[in-house]
């Protein structure tokens, strides 16, 4: 064998699935499908029950007690080594990046904090970088867009990965849209915070998205979805119009249904 | 000419001033077309992402080692440049550094003083209190000329008028300059400020500069600029009066080059600036050109604080570039004014809090999303979003920390904290969040339509039918049933 078969990573044959508040509560959906994209690897995929949030609302919002107390909650949910498979950027990089600095000065939880923070995967770059994600495109020819949260590009460096996805799909196009790497401007409390200028950030990142005439958004964070297609939506319901504007779904879920042909 | 201190605006009403600011149409236009324009000028400066990364490691490190002996580097520049015959000035306080210039400007009985772009004069509210002594300070930087003339504050800190259009200037050169007619040709524009300065330059009794470096080991001030106008400042005069931050010291002349080309490329896109000069003492006996005097008044101003606080200390590596206003998605949208401080942008909010204390300031370190940007694009490599969170944190929770910085705990809400010890509660027991998730999931059809500020421009967020836990139990369920 070569040296870098015996460095390529195998398959693992289980792993943990952190599905992030977010996606428990609001869009379940995404995560259901970034199981089944995992389990027809032949990857058996363990959910936790007793995961709750990674604590990123309150550490940006410089809470830093309560962040600790519901991040200390998430170090335990992993005996085993597996990898932990995150699907979104902003929490992934909140596990890999910042649980280190919450429990820096507590030696005992800061050695769990940096165990973990190893086994931590975006799950775009697990698709791409462990799985080796190849699937037939089953879907008819389209264009879409992909946004990248700011998380997942700086922090993660999964924007490469989820386009990598999508350009591996040969009906799909991904347009390009101006300013790729700007902020949508939902950064968790600040969008409660600072409303005009979220607000300002939401309604430029909608229209560079709708002005690459692409059929629909794509992102690998529900973060960063509810607040662009909420906004969309605010303004079809303003519009009054009964189609929406700018129709978006998590990568999984598109990745899901391009690739298998149905959706459940 | 009247000069009203801008530096200064409350931080309470920061989010009025951001709202004006995004509803102005032109002023969002100008700015993010300045911006883009600034972002793709840095970029074509930096066409090797490797190379990018190997010099802001190295100014980092330069920066990091000079602020890591701050104490001895002072120490040996003053004793340098006492040696090279600059006179040094420590000032604790704005009003320290105001009352050493006065005191040089009335001791040469000054009457006009020409000026160099300097922020830190901006800090100290420089020209507002000359003028009260009756003394005129004129800027000659053509963006700080054109902001003074229009009785502003600088919006940026690289380039102070950018949120003025050509029009704006063209009309306030016509009513401001005798015998000016309105013109929107912007090389007429700029020999018309030329003609007007090139007459200061001779008469003024004393030139004023900032500093970009301070050499320890040589007792040199490196003073970058494009115009023209900071050489004509520091040798024209009789009397040189540089102001800058403690913070500025690097030991040895061959740590300049890596901070220099970082700082102009990352700035304005330049390879390099015009003019270099290096300043290291008055005019010698047998020399023809420069100052009899020169003075160097070295602030602190709230940077000590910075200083003795490891993490907060990586604040003061900052080279006052701008590149992450240039990027910053919030200071695009809301310019250099909303923020109310001599600062603007990421780096302003990061500063601030040290020079003007956190209960003026607690505001602005909330008004980031933590994209980011800023961090990536910065030359000397600040965690400038790891600095806002800690800032955060020491404005609300008022925790004491091992060195609390002023103004900690001026944010504290009671309600807020409550309601986040409220959250912890939720999502620190796994039995509560099954509980009250499977409540908001079953309940979904109550959620409030109306979320505050949420919903001022989006559509309410509503919980799902079934959470993903119950999707999986129920799929399991189903192959237990069909098994």
């Amino acid at each position: 064998m070569n040296a870098l078969a015996r460095s390529a990573p195998t398959l693992p044959t289980d792993v943990y699935f952190f599905a992030t508040c977010l996606v428990d509560q609001f869009a379940p959906e995404a995560g259901f499908d970034a199981i089944r994209l995992l389990e027809r690897e032949g990857i058996r995929v363990h959910f936790p029950p007793d995961q709750t949030c990674c604590g990123q609302p309150a550490y940006t919002s410089g809470y830093l007690d309560e962040a600790r107390a519901v991040a200390r909650r998430q170090l335990d949910l992993f005996p085993e080594p597996w990898p932990i498979v995150v699907p979104s950027g902003s929490c992934a990089g909140m596990m890999r990046h910042h649980y280190v600095e919450l429990f820096a000065e507590d030696p005992p939880l800061l050695a769990k904090a940096a165990a973990l923070a190893e086994r931590v995967h975006e799950l775009t770059n697990f698709l791409v970088d462990v799985v080796g994600f190849q699937h037939q495109d089953q879907g008819a020819a389209c264009t879409v867009v992909l946004h990248t949260s700011c998380h997942a590009r700086r922090e993660m460096g999964s924007h490469l990965s989820s386009r990598a996805l999508l350009d591996g799909l040969a009906q799909v196009t991904v347009a390009t849209q101006a300013r790729p790497e700007e902020c949508c401007g939902f950064g968790g409390t600040f969008a409660l915070r600072h409303p005009t200028i979220s607000g300002a950030m939401v309604e430029d990142k909608l229209k560079a998205l709708v002005d690459t005439g692409a059929s629909q958004v794509v992102s690998a964070d529900c973060g960063c979805l509810m607040n662009i297609l909420g906004h969309a939506a605010h303004g079809d319901l303003q519009a009054g119009k009964a189609e929406p504007s700018m129709p978006g779904e998590h990568i999984a879920s598109f990745l899901w249904r391009r690739t298998a042909g149905a959706r459940s | 000419m009247k000069a009203a201190p801008l530096n200064h605006l409350p931080g309470a009403q920061f989010a009025d001033r951001a709202d004006a600011a995004v509803n102005d149409p032109a002023l969002r236009t100008s700015f993010r077309g300045a911006m883009d324009f600034l972002q793709a000028k840095r970029l074509a400066q930096f066409p090797d992402a490797i190379e990018l990364e190997n010099l802001r490691r190295e100014a980092e490190a330069i920066r990091r080692y000079s602020l890591s002996r701050l104490p001895e580097l002072l120490e040996q520049l003053e004793r340098k440049l006492t040696a090279n015959g600059i006179v040094v000035h420590w000032a604790e306080t704005p009003a320290d550094a105001n009352r050493i210039m006065l005191d040089i400007a009335r001791r040469h009985s000054a009457r006009l003083m020409i000026k160099g772009k300097s922020m830190v004069s901006e800090e100290v509210g420089f020209n507002h209190e000359m003028e009260a002594a009756g003394i005129e300070a004129l800027e000659s930087d053509m963006g700080e000329f054109i902001v003074q003339l229009a009785e502003e504050a600088p919006s940026h800190i690289i380039m102070p008028a950018i949120h003025k259009t050509k029009q704006q200037i063209a009309q306030l050169f016509e009513e401001k300059l005798p015998g000016v007619a309105y013109t929107e040709n912007v090389d007429e524009l700029i020999a018309i400020g030329r003609r007007v300065l090139r007459q200061k330059f001779a008469a003024a009794d004393i030139g004023i500069s900032g500093v970009n470096f301070l050499v320890a080991e040589t007792g040199t001030l490196c003073l970058l600029e494009n115009e023209g106008n900071g050489r004509m400042c520091t040798t024209v005069p009789r009397v040189h009066i540089a102001i800058t931050g403690i913070e500025k010291v690097v030991e040895k002349l061959e740590h300049v080059p890596p901070l220099y080309t970082v700082l102009t490329r990352s700035a304005t896109g330049q390879p390099v600036t015009t003019y270099l000069n290096l300043i290291s003492g008055p005019r010698k006996s047998d020399e023809l050109d420069g100052p009899d005097e020169v003075h160097l008044v070295l602030l602190d101003n709230g940077r000590s604080q910075a200083y003795h606080d490891e993490e907060l200390r990586t604040t003061l590596q900052c080279i006052r570039c701008g590149a992450c206003m240039n990027h910053c998605p919030v200071y695009t949208r809301i310019g250099g004014h909303a923020y109310g401080t001599t600062y603007p942008g990421p780096v302003g909010v990061i500063i601030s809090p040290h020079l003007l204390g956190l209960a003026a300031t607690h505001k602005l370190v909330t008004a980031s999303s933590l994209c980011g940007a800023c961090a990536e694009v910065c030359p000397v490599r600040i965690p400038i979003p790891r600095l806002l969170v800690r800032l955060r944190a020491e404005s609300q929770a008022g925790a004491p920390t091992r060195h609390p910085i002023r103004g900690t705990g001026s944010a504290h809400s009671p309600w807020m904290s409550a309601l986040w010890r409220g959250w912890a509660l939720v999502y620190g027991r796994p039995a509560v969040y099954r509980l009250v998730s499977w409540l908001m999931s079953r309940l979904r059809l109550l959620t409030p339509r109306a979320q505050g500020a949420w919903t001022s421009c989006r559509t309410p967020m509503i919980p799902a039918p079934r959470r993903l836990r119950d999707l999986l139990a129920q799929r399991d369920a189903g192959e237990r049933s069909s098994s």
